[in-house]
This record gives C-alpha cells, structure tokens and sequence, in this order.
C-alpha cells in the first residue's frame, strides 16, 4: 500500500549537529537527526522501555538510548546493543527542501492499525537490561 | 649432636641472622630472649605506625608461626640481665637460667638521652620501639605543642608522624643543619624548606639545656637563654649500642661490642651482630649492614667460616611523603682530587650533589627527587668509572630513559637494602615458586617490604624474568580511541585540541560513541579550565538541558540549597513553582535537598527563573553538595562551625565539571551527624582543629575517607580540600569516584602531591581551579540564553497531516 505523504516538519537549523530533536507529526513521536551531510529519522521511542531517543548520543548512524545505552541504528533501525537484533524501530525517509526538512509517514488513518508492535515487548527476555554506563 | 643457640634481642638483626642460620645445615636447638612483648616487628615502619599509614600488626615480620615452624623457643617479656662467659649460661630478669654452646648477642641500641635538667618530668618520650610508639600516639592530639629534640632521621620522622596526627611540632636541632651527617648545608636549607612547608618549625643551633616545667613537660629551655612552650618533648637525639652483656661476657667492647671481618668476637663462642656491634670502628644505625652481617655471621657459626664482612657503604632515605631525601657515601668536597657536581631548583625545591673522586663516585645527596638513587647506589657499590658519563650524570641520557637495566645488574647486587635480597634471591625465588606479582614477592623475599624504594626495581625484575608477570594493564577508555586516559590527557594538552570532534578526527575513529564523548568533553573542560570549544552533541542528555533525566523521559529539578541551609522564602518559592507546574512529585533528596520530579523539558527554563536559585548539578558529573550538621550555632556539642565551612567549600567549588559526581560534608564533631567519613571530600570538626578526610563512600561501595591532613584553620582545611580537588580533577580517569581513585594512588602519594607537595606544584593546581572557576557559570543561567534555538523547546511540525 502506497498510502505515504511527505510532511514539512522544521528548519533545518533547528537540529543541531549530532544531535536529535523529537517531533509529533501525525500523532506519532519522531526523532529527527542531523548528521552533517544527512538527516534521519526514526520512531521516538526505546524499544526497550520507552527510552527518548531524540535525547540520545549519536554515534556515526548510530543513536545510544540514554535510559539504558541500547544502541540503535538511524539508518535501519535495528539493535547492535546489547545484541545483534534485526530491523525493529521504525525508520522514515527524509529530504530537505530549501532549509526544511521533511519525512515521509504513513496516512494518519491507516496509521493505527499498522503500527507494529513494540519490539521490545516481545524481545526483552532475550536482549535484557544493560545498565547506562553514563549515568 | 644439636648445640644450643640462644640469641639475646627479638630484633630485626637478631631475628634475620636467625633466618640465615636456617638456612644453613641444622645444628642447633634456638632459644629466642626478647625484653620488648611484641613478635619480631619492622622498626623502620614505626614511623608509618605514627604517621597513621600503617597500624601496629600490619608491621609484623615473623610470626608465633614462623618460631613454631623451625623449633624456636621464644621468650618473650625477659630481659637478659648477665651473662657467665666461663659456664656459659644466661641469666634473666626473671631469675632464669639458660646455658648456651653458643650465644649471639643482637641487643641494638637504645636512645642517647643528652644531659640536661628536668629528665624526670612527666611528658618526655624517646622513640625506639613500638611502646614508645603507642604512648606518643596516647599523648599526641590536634593542637598539642610537641618538641621533639634532634633533627636528624629519626627526629624528623617523628616530628611528621606527630604533624600528621594534628600537633604543633617544633624540632630543636643543635647543629647549623638538619641531618648534618647525611646532608652538606645546601642540602640542609633544602629540607628545612620541605618541613617548614609541611608545617613542621625548625630551630637550628640551639643546646637544650632543661626541660622545663611543674612536674610535666611544660617547655624546653636553651643554652642562649632562650625557651619555648611545649605539651610534651620527644628526644630523638641519636642512639646508643647495647653493650653492657659484652661487657659482662668479657668481650672486647668499644663504643660497640667489636667484631672482624668474620663477624667474631673475642670470644670464639660468643657473637654478636647489629647496632650493638662496632665493626672496623663504626657502629651502623640502619638495617642494610645488619643483614649483610647475619649473612656472614651465619656462614661463622655453622662452621662455614669463609665469607667476609667488609663494612657497608652507609645509605638513608627520610621516609616523609613529600620530602624526599637520599644520601650515600661521602659528600664532602674537601678531600684531594675531589669534585662536586650540582644542580638545583629551588621552586621545585629540587636539589642534587655528587661528590666524584679519581672519576669514581664518592657520595651523592638527592632532595626532593630520588628517583635516580638506586643508579647512584649502584655506581657507588661497583665503583664504576665514570669518566665517559660525565655529561649525563645528575640527568639519565637518553639511552638510560629508562631507568635502570636490570638485566646489566650483576646477580649479587642487593636490590632490597632494608631486607638484604639481591637479585639473584629474587631471580631464584621467581623460578622455585612461580611468583608472578609483587605481593607474591614481597611475601616470599621480603623484598621491597621496608621502606619500599626498590619496589620499582623488584617491578621491573619481575617483568624480566616472570613469565606470568602482567603490570596492571592500562586499559584504554574505548574501542574508538586507543589511548589509555592518562596519555589521553598528555595528547590533549601538548596537541592543543580543544574540541572532542577534533580528537576524534586526529587520534580516534572520527565517530566516538557514548563513553569516550562525554569522557573527552570532560577532559578538554579540564584540561582548558573550562576554555575549550564546548560541543553539546557530545555530552549526555542531562548535561545538554541541566536536569536529570528520568525513566518516562520527564527531568527532575534540584535547586542548589549550599550546606542544606535554606529560607522560609526559597521553601515558599519552592512551593510556588510545585503547584504552578504540577510537579508530580516533590521530595527531600538524601542529600539535604529538595527534588521537584517529571517536570517536563520545555518547563525548564521557566521553573528555573520562577525558583531563582542556582542548579544544584544533581544531573553531571560535577559539584554535587556539601552536607553539613548544625555544628557550633545549636548543637551543644559542636566545636567548629561546620555549617558556615561547608557553605563556603560549596560556593567554591559549586559549577565545576568533575571526573564522576563529587559529594562533600562537613560536620562539627566526630560525632559525625552530616557523615563527612563516607564522602568523596569530608571535613570533620575537632577542638581546635579540622581534619580534612578525602575517598570515603557510601554507596555502591563504603569506605571510610582516609585522613588528608589535619588542620587548625577553616581556612586551611578548605585550602587542603580545594587542592585535593583540583588534583582529583586533574589525574582521575573520567566515571573514577574519589573512592577508587584514592585507592588506586595510595593516600601517601596523594598527600605527597596535594598538601606536601612543593609550593610551585601547589600553586599550580590552586591557579587553574581559580581559571575554571573564573570561567564557570550556573548552568541554569542557559534557560535565559540557550546555546541553541530548540536546546529546551519542543518542535512541532511545520504541516499537520492531512488525514
Ligand atoms: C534523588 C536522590 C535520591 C533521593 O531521593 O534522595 C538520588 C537519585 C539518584 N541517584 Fe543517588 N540519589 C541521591 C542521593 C544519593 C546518595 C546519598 C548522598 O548523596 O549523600 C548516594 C550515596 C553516596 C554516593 O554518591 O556514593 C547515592 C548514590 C548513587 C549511586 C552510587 C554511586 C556510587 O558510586 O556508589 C548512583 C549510581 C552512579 O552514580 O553510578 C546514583 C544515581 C542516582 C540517579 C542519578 C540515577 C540516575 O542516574 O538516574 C538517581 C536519579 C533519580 C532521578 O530520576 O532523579 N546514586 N545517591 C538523591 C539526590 C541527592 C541530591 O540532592 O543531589
Ligand atoms: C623509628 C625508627 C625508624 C627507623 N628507620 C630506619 C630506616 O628507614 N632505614 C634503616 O635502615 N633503619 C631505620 N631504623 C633503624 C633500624 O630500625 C635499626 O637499625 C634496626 O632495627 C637495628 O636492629 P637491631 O636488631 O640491631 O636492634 P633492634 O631492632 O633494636 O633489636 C634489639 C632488640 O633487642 C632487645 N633487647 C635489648 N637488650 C636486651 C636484653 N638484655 N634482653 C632481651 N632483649 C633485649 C630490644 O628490646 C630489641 O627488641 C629506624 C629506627 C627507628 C627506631
Ligand atoms: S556532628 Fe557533632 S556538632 Fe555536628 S550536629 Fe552532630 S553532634 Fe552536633
Ligand atoms: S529504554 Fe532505551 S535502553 Fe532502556
């Protein structure tokens, strides 16, 4: 199903360099991320426990959750920590138009049903809990 | 047939030359008289025992075990009071009488009391053993004025020792300089500098002449007519061999009882061995000739006659953290064909001398730094010509960087002076038992267990010739940059770099992840004292929005209240902001504080200004509080205003970035109500004095704080404080509490670099936390002028989807 739209979200500007900055659109919590010469977009939330992801360290293409260091990949939304875990955060596609940038979502209605279940949810027996060594 | 041994004196000459008698073939049944109750202990760590680095049965040397083990009968608490040299039998104190095949006499020495009036007061110690020790820790307290009487070694260890503990010492020195047989004059200016700067006064060329006083100990009084007020006096003013049972047995006795080269009296069935013994007219008051003589001793009386006692080249080292200072040989320039090279630097208080005769090394003098003592001690034992390193003599040249070879050192070199283990003891030892650490070492040898100069050498042949050795590695922060944190910092600093982006590009990954980030942030705001090119994007969330983050993604909110004091008004503000913002949650924090928690990102700024207070850091690795009791305003025990000295240490320290959170108390008593022991700085109040404690920790982890130093002012204990901070911030490694950190450097060699360290060093630490401190600002200001437009603002998108 093709029901996608591009939505004008922020100025550029608005996201520092190597930082992330959460936005709603359409109801959902998205990270925005600025990585020099791009910019990604992921779901907002840890699968983990719910961790805000646009408030994480980026690493390369990589976002750290700052709750409990899982890290998770802008570009494929997979988890390389603290294991190899396929594809299970949401990634949008994005473009910048004249200093705005833009991400491509699903159609509000359609929205509801589709959104997958957390991840997290189903894999935390296996993936468990690794303590933020930051904190 | 076994014959009977039976050795007078539970010392350390008598007790090592025991050992080596075992080692020999067994032919005898040993009986062991001590006068003093104690097992055989190490006397050289009397010093530490009063200096509170080390208790009194840390410094044991062989235990009930070890006599048990090889058939020793010890008698502990008898003094030996004659001896029948004719029918060959002792008699005790306690009316007993031991006969002997064979006697050995190893009584040491005992204090040399100089005439003077008013040696029968109450209040005068000596320091030889370890009662003597005990008693003066009794006396010694916080503001006591002690004299001690003798600048040489021994007085100026007890002098530190007394120091540390918190009393007003003076030493009274009778000649022009301090340790005069071990040092020339410059020397001595030198070292009187280091204790005047550990707070020790130093009087020179002054002769007591009475001890003054109604009964006790009151002062002293000089020959030029001259005297000062002391609590009590410890003489230290040299010593004095034991020779009265050489007398008694008929020997040949001079100032000591006199040996020869075979380490034999005049009597072939008497011996004699360590500081009660004069050999080739000199007496020793060290422990190094003590062993070399139980050696050959040993080889005498077990029919091994052969080995040659030939004197030994007399080395001291003070064993005063921060003052270091080493002597050997002979430094004097008068002799023919003798030459001084010198070199000093008085900011660093450094000062070295070598006397060179017919291109030999005579004696050398290190103040201030000894590291090179051991290459000294070596040139002076093998008389090593040094015609061609002439150039290189006071500074390693580059070949020799690294430090000594132990490879070059020939096997029969003793690489522990105070337990006479050479290399080839150590060597033997590594092979036969496997041994693989230092403390494996230390327990099998002996050596690097005295006064711990040759520790670096026993390291080094270890790593030569242990196969397991493994130093501790040094572990590099992470994957991303390959460098463990102390050359991190070294790179930092002569690279210049000042921005973690910087670093990662030059020495790392380019890319950095969530522990080196932030552990680089840190570092260059260190580093730079907070002149460096601040990246946000490299620091964890709570340092990019002043706030703690929590499990729902919320933040919490703690206000600074500086030592738990705070106003009806600050409360009533408090309170205002709670019910403006709905905080869900507002708590009293563990650490005097309250907590407004899930207060949201983008009501930051607002509660900030609506509070008006200044961030309490709860979120960073930073200045978190100093918690403080009522002290001396209520409490009716409180004996130094802890409420004022813990606000004042808060305010200046507060806004400063530290390897991992920092938590300070300070208390008014050693009741201890604020619980300043169990934090990373405490400063705990007593009559007349503070002591500053530094490394405690109650959580993950207790420990009680370890004792800095103790102090009479406010403003002093805050000077000790601030200078172990500085130094914290500066050699720990980035997420290191000061719990670890103080265990990993040792307290000796943190005192050694904060409060005793020489004043250029001090000044240093003090001038860049002034510059850190100078550029610092409350982070909370950033809620008036954000370092970036959306740092606290949440983004709503531009165009609502149309559903
Ligand atoms: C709020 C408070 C508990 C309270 O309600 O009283 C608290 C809350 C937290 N403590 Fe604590 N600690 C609080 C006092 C303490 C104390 C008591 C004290 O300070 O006297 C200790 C023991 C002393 C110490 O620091 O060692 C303490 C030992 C810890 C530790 C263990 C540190 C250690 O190395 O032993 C951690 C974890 C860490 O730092 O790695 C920790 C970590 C935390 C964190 C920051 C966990 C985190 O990273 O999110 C908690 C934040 C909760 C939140 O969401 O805001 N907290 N924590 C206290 C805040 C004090 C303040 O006013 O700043
Ligand atoms: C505080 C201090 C610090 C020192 N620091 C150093 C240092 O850093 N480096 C160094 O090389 N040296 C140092 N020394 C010196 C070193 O401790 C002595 O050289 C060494 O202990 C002498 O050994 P000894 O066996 O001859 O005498 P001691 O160790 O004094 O042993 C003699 C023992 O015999 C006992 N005794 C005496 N007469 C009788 C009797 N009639 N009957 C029974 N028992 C008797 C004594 O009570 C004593 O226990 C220090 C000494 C002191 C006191
Ligand atoms: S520490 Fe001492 S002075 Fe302070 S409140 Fe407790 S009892 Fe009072
Ligand atoms: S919520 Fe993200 S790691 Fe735990």
């Amino acid at each position: 199903m093709n029901n996608k739209q591009w939505i004008r979200v922020t100025a550029m500007q608005n996201i520092p360099l190597r930082e992330g900055r959460s936005v709603n659109v359409a109801g959902r919590e998205i990270a925005i991320f600025n990585l020099g010469d791009r910019v990604l977009a992921i779901d907002g939330r840890c699968p983990h426990k719910g961790g805000p992801l646009a408030e994480g360290i980026v690493t390369g293409s990589t976002v750290v959750c700052p709750l409990h260091a899982w890290k998770i990949s802008l570009e494929t939304g997979s988890i390389s920590k603290p294991n190899e875990n396929p594809a299970c955060v949401a990634t949008y596609r994005t473009r910048i138009e004249s200093g705005i940038v833009l991400i491509e979502v699903p159609e509000a209605s359609q929205e509801m049903e589709e959104r997958p279940l957390s991840c997290g949810e189903q894999n935390r027996a296996c993936l468990g809990d690794s303590p933020s060594p930051v904190l | 047939m076994m014959e009977r041994l039976v050795v007078v004196g539970n010392g350390m000459a008598g007790v090592a030359c025991v050992e080596q008698i075992l080692n020999h073939a067994p032919k005898f049944e040993i009986t062991i008289f001590g006068d003093e109750t104690h097992l055989n202990y190490n006397r050289i760590l009397l010093s530490s025992v009063l200096a509170g680095e080390k208790a009194a049965d840390e410094i044991q040397l062989n235990g009930l075990e070890w006599y048990a083990k090889h058939g020793i009968v010890l008698r502990l608490g008898i003094r030996i009071t004659d001896v029948d040299a004719e029918r060959k039998m002792v008699t005790g104190d306690d009316d007993s009488k031991t006969p002997f095949d064979k006697l050995l006499i190893a009584t040491g020495s005992t204090p040399l009391i100089p005439p003077m009036d008013g040696l029968e007061k109450e209040g005068l110690f000596v320091f030889r053993n370890l009662d003597d020790t005990r008693a003066l820790l009794d006396r010694a307290a916080p503001g006591k004025r002690a004299v001690v009487i003798g600048g040489g070694l021994l007085g100026l260890e007890a002098a530190r020792g007394l120091q540390v503990q918190g009393c007003d010492v003076t030493v009274v020195h009778l000649m022009d300089t301090l340790m005069e047989r071990q040092l020339d004059l410059t020397g001595g200016s030198y070292l009187k500098a280091k204790m005047e700067c550990l707070g020790v006064k130093v009087l020179l060329e002054r002769s007591t002449t009475a001890i003054l006083g109604n009964g006790k100990a009151e002062g002293v009084a000089f020959k030029d007519g001259s005297s000062i007020a002391a609590d009590f006096v410890v003489i230290a003013a040299g010593i004095r061999p034991n020779v009265e049972l050489g007398r008694k047995a008929g020997l040949e006795v001079n100032r000591g009882i006199i040996v020869n080269d075979y380490m034999e009296t005049s009597n072939p069935d008497v011996f004699a061995v360590g500081e009660c013994v004069e050999h080739n007219g000199t007496c020793y008051g060290l422990v190094a000739p003590l062993f070399e003589q139980g050696k050959v001793l040993a080889a005498t009386i077990t029919g091994n006659r052969g080995p040659l006692y030939r004197g030994t080249i007399q080395a001291a080292k003070l064993k005063i953290m921060g003052v270091d200072v080493f002597s050997a040989g002979n430094f004097s320039e008068k002799a023919p064909g003798t030459d001084a090279v010198r070199y000093e630097d008085p900011a660093l208080g450094t000062y070295k001398k070598l006397t060179v005769r017919d291109g030999k090394l005579a004696g050398v003098i290190l103040v201030g730094d000894t590291s090179e003592s051991h290459r000294y001690m070596d040139w002076l034992r093998s008389q090593t010509d040094l015609t061609a390193m002439r150039r290189q003599l006071l500074f390693p040249g580059p070949a020799d960087d690294a430090g000594l070879d132990v490879a070059a050192m020939a096997d029969s070199k003793v690489v522990c002076g105070c337990n006479g283990v050479t290399k080839g003891a150590i060597i033997h030892a590594v092979h036969e038992k496997g041994i693989s650490t230092l403390a494996q070492l230390r327990d099998s040898t002996r050596a690097s267990t005295g006064c711990g100069s040759c520790t670096e050498v026993c390291q080094q042949l270890l790593k030569a010739v242990a196969p397991e050795f493994q130093e501790e590695a040094k572990k590099s922060l992470c994957k991303c940059i390959p460098f463990p944190e102390d050359k991190l910092r070294e790179i930092l600093r002569s690279q210049r770099l000042r921005s973690v982006q910087e670093v990662l590009e030059i020495y790392g990954n380019g890319v950095g992840c969530e522990i080196c980030k932030p552990a680089l942030s840190y570092m260059l705001d260190m580093l730079w004292c907070g002149d460096h090119d601040e990246d946000r994007s490299a620091r964890f969330i709570n340092d990019r929005v002043h706030a703690n983050i929590q499990k729902d993604g919320t933040f919490s909110v703690v206000p600074r209240i500086r030592g738990g004091v705070t106003s009806a008004k600050e409360l009533r503000r408090i309170a205002d902001v709670a019910e403006k913002y709905n905080v869900p949650m507002v708590k009293i924090t563990g650490s005097q504080r309250i907590d407004l928690l899930g207060v949201k990102k983008a009501d930051l700024p607002q509660i900030w200004a609506d509070l008006g207070m200044p961030s309490g850091q709860a979120y960073t690795k930073g200045v978190r509080m100093v918690k403080t009791c009522v002290g001396t305003d209520f409490c009716r025990f409180g004996v130094q205003d802890s409420t004022k000295a813990g606000v004042e240490l808060e305010r200046r320290l507060e806004n400063l970035y530290t390897p991992h959170k920092l938590k300070m108390g300070a208390v008014g008593c050693p009741r201890n109500c604020a619980e300043a022991t169990v934090k990373d700085i405490g400063l705990v109040g007593q009559e007349g004095s503070w002591q500053v404690v530094v490394g405690g920790a109650a959580g993950k982890k207790v420990r009680k704080a370890d004792l800095l130093i103790t102090v009479e002012s406010t403003e002093e204990a805050l000077q000790a404080a601030t200078l172990f901070f500085q130094y914290y911030r500066e050699n720990a490694n980035y997420l290191e509490r000061t719990y670890d950190f103080v265990e990993r450097k040792g307290i000796e060699n943190v005192r050694r670099d904060t409060v005793y360290a020489p004043l250029a060093i001090q000044q240093g630490l003090r001038e860049r936390l002034r510059k850190s401190k100078r550029i610092s600002r409350d982070a909370w200001l950033e809620g008036d002028a954000p370092r970036h437009p959306t740092q606290f603002v949440q983004i709503e998108s531009l165009e609502k989807v149309q559903g």
